[in-house]
C-alpha cells in the first residue's frame, strides 16, 4: 500500500515532462524578491563570481594609481595619507575579496555540477556566504571612499594598527572586513566538503573525482584551519583597541610578534588557498585541450594533499628578519623549499601531458601554458626568499613584491582566466571571442613580465616596500617607469577580458553542451545547466565519464519530481545511500546576513553592539530554521 | 676572523655587477656580509636560471611534439604512461636533492652571516617614528654619546647594533652593508656587520611603520680607525658655544622659540628627549632622516616648514621671522 500512496517520482517520467517538472521545483522564485530568496548554487555562483570579479576591478585600479604615483621619483600625484590607504586597500581587496571569493566561487558553480548533484550541501548556508561577502567588501569599500579606509598594511601590523598609533577607526575597519569574509569563506568550506563527501553522483568513486573538484576539497581544508587564526588575530585586535585587553602591548605581557604569528599561520597557507584551486584550473583545462586525461591523477592528488600539510609548516618564512633563533630560522627555510617537491611534481605531470597530447591551442590553453612559464619564475624566486641570508636582503623590498606577484597572478590569476574561457560558455551559453581572448593573452604576459621582472632588480638595488615616493639620486626611476607603462598593459589586457565578456554575453556564438569536447559532468547538461542541473542523476563509470560514455551517460532514477531531492552517496565508494531533502528558497539568510553586518560593524563602535547586536540576529535565525514540516519529516 | 674562511664558494661573484653599484644595493657588497648573501644568492639564480630553461624547454618540445590522434582522448599507450610516470618520479626526486642541497648552501650563509664576534664596536639604534636615535656605548661610561640617522664606523672592525624601538615596527637595513634586521617593540635585537672599504652607504626603514615611512632614512659613513677615533672623540664632547653674536642670538632663540622643548644639544641648555639630538647636526649629511641632503638651503628649508617637507612627521611648524630663522640656522650650522 505504502508504494501505491509515494510520491510521483522521476521515474514515472521522461523527457520534456520531466524536465519542466523538475525545473518549476527547483527554479529560483521570480520577482526581485524572489532573487533576493535564491538558494540556487548556480544563482549564488554566478553572483560571487560577477561581484569578486568587481572587486579585482577595484583593487587593479588601485595598482595602475600606485603605479602612476611610482612612475617617477618625489611624484607629488598621491599624499603619503592616500598612498598607504591605497596599498592596503589593494592588498586587502585582492586577498579578502577577489582571489580567495572569485576561487570559491567558481567552487560554488561547477563543484555541484562536476560531481553531478543538483544543489551545493546547505543552499541556504551558501546564499548566507554571499550575502556576508558582499556586505563585507562594501563596508570596506564605502569606508575607504569616506576616507576611514584602512592605511596599515594588508598585514596591519601591530603595534602600528594599535590604538595608541592609529587612534582612527581605520583599522578596525580593516579588521571587521576581515571577520566578514572569513565567515563566507568558511561557510563555502563546509559546503564544498560536504557536496564532495556526500553528494557524489553513484559511481564517482574518490579516484574518479575531477582534479579541480580535489583541489576545491583540498582548498576548502585548508580554509576551515588557517581562517580561524585570522579571525581570533582580528577579533583580538579588535578587543584591544576597543575595550583595552592587552593580547598585543609588550608593556603589559602581550607581544607584537603574536600577531604575526596568527598573522602567518594564517597567511601563509592563504597563499595556497589561492593558488591550489589555480592548479585545479589547470588541470582541468589542460586534459581537455591536450585531448588526453592528465598524467599521473593520483600524483597530482598527492601532490595537492603534500602542499596543503606543508602549507602549514613554513608561515616563520615570513618573520625572518624578527630576531628568531638562527637554527629555527634554518629549519623553517629546509621546510619552505620543501614545498617545492609537490609543487614540481603536478608541474611535471603538466608536462608530461602537454608532451603526450595534441594540444589546441584555444585562448584557455594560451594562459595555461603562460601560468606555467610565470608560475615556475615565481617558485624559484620562492626558493630564493626561502632562504635565511637572502631573504634578509630582499624581505620587504620590492624583490617580494616581484616574487609574490608572479605567484599570485602567474599561479592563479593566469590559470583563472583560462578558467574564464573555459567555463563561460557553460555558465553563459554563449563562446567567448577567440580573437579577442588572443589579444587578452599576448598583452597580459607582456604586459605582466614587464610590468613585475623589473621589480626583482629594483629590490636588489635597495628599493624598499610600500614607500609612497623616492628620491631621484636613488636611480630606481627608469625601473618604475618601466614597470608603471608594463603595468598599463597588463590594465589594458583586463579591459579586453571586460569588452570580450559584454560583447560575447549577447552576439557570442551559441555554445551547446560541450563545446570543447571535454570529460567532465559539467558538459553533461546544457548551457547554461536548467535550475535542477541534471534531469536525472548520471552514473560515472569511469574518471572521464564524457570521453568514456560519449554517446549517452548510463543515469539513476527515483528521485522525487514534487520536492527538492537530492541523492546521497557514500564517502569512498559513493554508492546511493539515501534521498534527502534540499531546502527551498528563503529570504531568512539574507536577513540574517543583514542582522550579522548590523551586529558587526556596530560592535566596532562599541561593546554594546554585542548586545543589541545578538537578538535580531537570533530572530533571523529562528525564522532561518523554522520548522516547516516538510514530507521527509512526517515520515 | 671566522667570517672570512667562509666566503670562497664563488670567488669574486660581484664583477658582472658593477653596473649595479649603488649607495643602497644588495648587488654592490661593500661588508663582510653583504658580499657572503651576495654569494649564496648567485648560487641561488644559477640553480633557478637552470630549472627555468630546462621547463621552459620541456614545455617548447611537447608543444611541438604532436602525436596523438585528437578524436580518441583515452587510447593512451600503457608505455608512455609508465615511462612517464618514471620520470616524474625521478624528476621529484631530483627536486628534492636540490632543495635539501640549497637548504644546506643557504643555512652554510646564514652562519656566516649572523657569526658574532666578542670585541665588536657596540652601538644601540633605537627606531622612532620616523627617525633614527643612535647610541654609542663601547666601553667606559665617558665615552658614550647619542646622535642621530647618522651612524659612523671603523671600516674592518665587526660592529654590533642592538635594535629596539620606542615605538612601532621598523627595520635597520643597510643593502651594502648587510641584510635587515626589526626593531621590535619589547624586544631587543641585534645585528653584526663589518665594513670593508671606507664609504657612505645608504639605510632605509624597511618595515612599514606608518605616515612617513618612506622618508625614514640614515647614512653609514664606514671611516678608517683612525679617522674613525678623530671623529668619536670629537663627537663626544658637547657643543662649543658660538663666538659671534647671531650665534649667540641663535643659541637663544633655539630655547626661546621651542626647539630645545624636544631636541638636545649637549653642553647646552636644550635638553628635550622627544627629537633627535643635535649636539652635532651641522657635521651630518643629511636633513630629516635622509630625507634632504645637508646644507644652508635644506636645513633652512627644513626648520621653516617641516610640515612641507615630510608631511605628518612630528615636528611642528614653529612661527620664525625670518630673521630669527636664520639665526637658528646659523647657530645650528657651526654645531659640527
Amino acid at each position: 500500500m505504502v508504494a501505491e500512496q509515494r510520491e510521483l517520482r522521476d521515474d514515472a517520467l521522461n523527457g520534456l515532462q520531466l524536465s519542466t517538472r523538475l525545473e518549476n521545483i527547483w527554479r529560483t522564485p521570480s520577482g526581485f524578491f524572489g532573487a533576493l530568496a535564491s538558494v540556487d548554487h548556480k544563482v549564488v555562483g554566478r553572483r560571487y563570481i560577477v561581484t569578486a570579479f568587481a572587486f579585482l576591478l577595484l583593487g587593479g585600479l588601485l595598482a595602475v594609481l600606485m603605479r602612476v604615483q611610482l612612475a617617477g621619483p618625489e611624484n607629488t600625484f598621491l599624499s603619503a595619507d592616500k598612498y598607504n590607504q591605497i596599498f592596503t586597500m589593494h592588498g586587502s581587496t585582492m586577498m579578502f575579496l577577489f582571489a580567495v571569493p572569485v576561487m570559491e566561487a567558481f567552487a560554488v558553480y561547477l563543484v555541484p555540477l562536476m560531481v553531478g548533484t543538483r544543489n551545493i550541501a546547505f543552499p541556504r548556508l551558501n546564499a548566507f556566504s554571499y550575502w556576508m561577502f558582499l556586505f563585507g567588501g562594501c563596508f570596506l569599500w564605502i569606508s575607504f571612499m569616506l576616507n576611514v579606509g584602512p592605511d596599515v598594511g594588508w598585514f596591519a601590523y601591530v603595534p602600528l594598527s594599535s590604538l595608541q598609533y592609529t587612534p582612527t577607526k581605520r583599522p578596525d575597519v580593516w579588521a571587521q572586513m576581515i571577520t566578514f569574509t572569513e565567515v563566507a569563506a568558511l561557510a563555502v568550506a563546509v559546503e564544498i566538503v560536504v557536496t564532495v563527501f556526500k553528494q557524489r553522483a553513484p559511481g564517482m568513486t574518490l579516484d574518479r573525482i575531477p582534479l579541480f573538484v580535489w583541489a576545491m576539497l583540498v582548498t576548502s581544508f585548508l580554509v576551515m584551519f588557517a581562517m580561524p587564526s585570522i579571525m581570533v588575530a582580528s577579533t583580538s585586535l579588535i578587543l584591544d583597541r576597543l575595550v583595552n585587553t592587552r593580547f598585543y602591548d609588550s608593556s603589559s605581557g602581550g607581544h607584537p610578534l603574536l600577531w604575526q604569528h596568527l598573522f602567518w599561520f594564517f597567511g601563509h597557507p592563504e597563499v595556497y588557498i589561492i593558488f591550489i584551486p589555480g592548479t585545479g584550473m589547470v588541470s582541468a583545462i589542460l586534459a581537455t585541450f591536450t585531448r588526453r586525461p592528465v598524467v599521473g591523477y593520483p600524483v597530482v592528488i598527492l601532490s595537492l594533499i603534500a602542499t596543503g600539510f606543508l602549507s602549514f609548516g613554513l608561515w616563520v618564512h615570513h618573520m625572518f628578519v624578527t630576531g628568531l633563533p638562527q637554527l629555527g630560522a634554518g629549519l623553517f627555510t629546509a621546510s619552505s623549499m620543501l614545498i617545492a617537491v609537490p609543487s614540481g611534481l603536478q608541474i611535471f605531470c603538466w608536462l608530461a601531458t602537454l608532451w603526450d597530447g595534441r594540444p589546441v591551442y584555444r585562448t584557455p590553453l594560451l594562459f595555461v601554458i603562460g601560468f606555467i612559464v610565470i608560475f615556475v619564475i615565481g617558485g624559484l624566486s620562492g626558493v630564493m626568499v626561502a632562504s635565511v641570508p637572502i631573504d634578509t636582503q630582499v624581505h620587504d623590498t620590492y624583490f617580494v613584491v616581484a616574487h609574490f606577484h608572479y605567484v599570485l597572478i602567474g599561479g592563479a590569476v593566469f590559470p583563472l582566466i583560462g578558467a574564464v574561457y573555459y567555463w563561460f560558455p557553460k555558465i553563459a551559453g554563449r563562446m567567448l571571442s577567440e580573437r579577442l581572448g588572443f589579444w587578452h593573452f599576448w598583452l597580459a604576459f607582456v604586459g605582466f613580465n614587464v610590468a613585475f621582472f623589473p621589480m626583482h632588480i629594483l629590490g636588489l638595488i635597495g628599493m624598499p616596500r610600500r614607500v609612497y615616493t623616492y628620491t631621484a639620486d636613488m636611480d630606481w626611476a627608469h625601473l618604475n617607469l618601466l614597470s608603471s607603462a608594463g603595468a598599463a598593459i597588463f590594465a589594458l589586457s583586463f579591459a579586453l577580458l571586460l569588452v570580450n565578456v559584454i560583447y560575447s554575453l549577447r552576439s557570442g556564438p551559441l555554445a551547446g553542451d560541450n563545446p570543447w569536447d571535454a570529460s567532465t559532468l559539467e558538459w553533461a547538461t546544457t548551457s547554461p545547466p536548467p535550475p535542477q542541473n541534471f534531469d536525472r542523476i548520471p552514473i560515472v563509470k569511469h574518471r572521464d565519464p564524457l570521453w568514456f560514455d560519449n554517446e549517452s551517460l548510463p543515469v539513476v532514477a527515483g528521485l522525487s519530481v514534487e520536492r527538492r531531492e537530492v541523492l546521497l552517496t557514500s564517502l569512498a565508494e559513493a554508492e546511493p545511500q539515501i534521498r534527502e531533502a534540499s531546502p527551498d528558497p528563503s529570504i531568512w539568510p539574507l536577513l540574517t546576513a543583514i542582522a550579522t553586518t548590523v551586529f558587526f560593524i556596530g560592535s566596532i563602535f562599541t561593546p554594546w553592539a554585542v548586545l543589541w547586536g545578538t537578538p535580531p540576529m537570533a530572530v533571523a535565525l529562528i525564522g532561518w530554521f523554522w520548522p516547516t514540516g516538510s514530507k521527509e519529516d512526517e515520515e | 676572523m671566522p667570517v672570512r674562511m667562509r666566503t670562497a664558494l664563488v670567488p669574486s661573484a660581484t664583477l658582472p655587477l658593477a653596473a649595479c653599484a649603488g649607495r643602497q644595493s644588495a648587488l654592490d657588497p661593500q661588508g663582510l656580509q653583504s658580499d657572503q648573501i651576495l654569494r649564496t644568492f648567485f648560487i641561488f639564480l644559477i640553480v633557478a636560471a637552470v630549472v627555468w630553461i630546462a621547463v621552459v624547454i620541456a614545455l617548447c618540445v611537447g608543444m611541438l611534439r604532436q602525436k596523438r590522434a585528437a578524436d580518441q582522448p583515452l587510447a593512451l599507450h600503457r608505455s608512455f604512461e609508465r615511462t612517464s610516470g618514471r620520470i616524474v618520479f625521478v624528476l621529484g626526486l631530483a627536486t628534492l636533492v636540490i632543495v635539501l642541497g640549497l637548504s644546506i648552501v643557504s643555512y652554510a650563509g646564514q652562519r656566516t652571516v649572523f657569526a658574532k664576534d666578542e670585541n665588536a664596536l657596540t652601538l644601540k639604534i633605537i627606531g622612532h617614528q620616523w627617525w633614527w636615535e643612535v647610541r654609542y656605548e663601547d666601553g667606559s661610561p665617558d665615552k658614550n654619546f647619542v646622535t642621530a640617522n647618522e651612524i659612523r664606523i671603523p671600516t674592518g672592525r665587526p660592529v654590533k647594533v642592538e635594535l629596539e624601538s620606542a615605538d612601532v615596527i621598523h627595520s635597520f637595513w643597510v643593502p651594502s652593508l648587510t641584510g635587515k634586521m626589526d626593531l621590535i617593540t619589547g624586544q631587543k635585537n641585534e645585528l653584526q656587520f663589518t665594513a670593508k672599504n671606507a664609504g657612505t652607504y645608504r639605510g632605509q626603514c624597511a618595515e612599514f611603520c606608518g605616515h612617513q615611512h618612506a622618508h625614514m632614512a640614515f647614512a653609514v659613513l664606514a671611516l678608517s680607525p683612525d679617522e674613525f677615533d678623530r671623529w668619536r672623540d670629537h663627537e663626544n664632547q658637547g657643543a662649543s658655544s658660538p663666538t659671534d653674536p647671531l650665534g649667540k642670538q641663535g643659541e637663544q632663540l633655539f630655547r626661546a622659540r621651542g626647539c630645545a622643548l624636544c631636541h638636545t644639544i649637549r653642553g647646552t641648555l636644550a635638553g628635550g628627549q622627544l627629537g633627535p639630538d643635535l649636539t652635532h647636526v651641522g657635521s651630518r649629511t643629511t636633513v630629516a632622516a635622509g630625507t634632504l641632503p645637508m646644507s644652508p638651503a635644506t636645513l633652512a628649508a627644513w626648520i621653516a616648514d617641516p610640515q612641507h617637507i615630510k608631511p605628518g612627521n612630528f615636528m611642528p611648524r614653529m612661527p620664525l621671522q625670518s630673521d630669527e630663522l636664520i639665526a637658528i640656522l646659523h647657530y645650528l650650522e657651526q654645531l659640527k
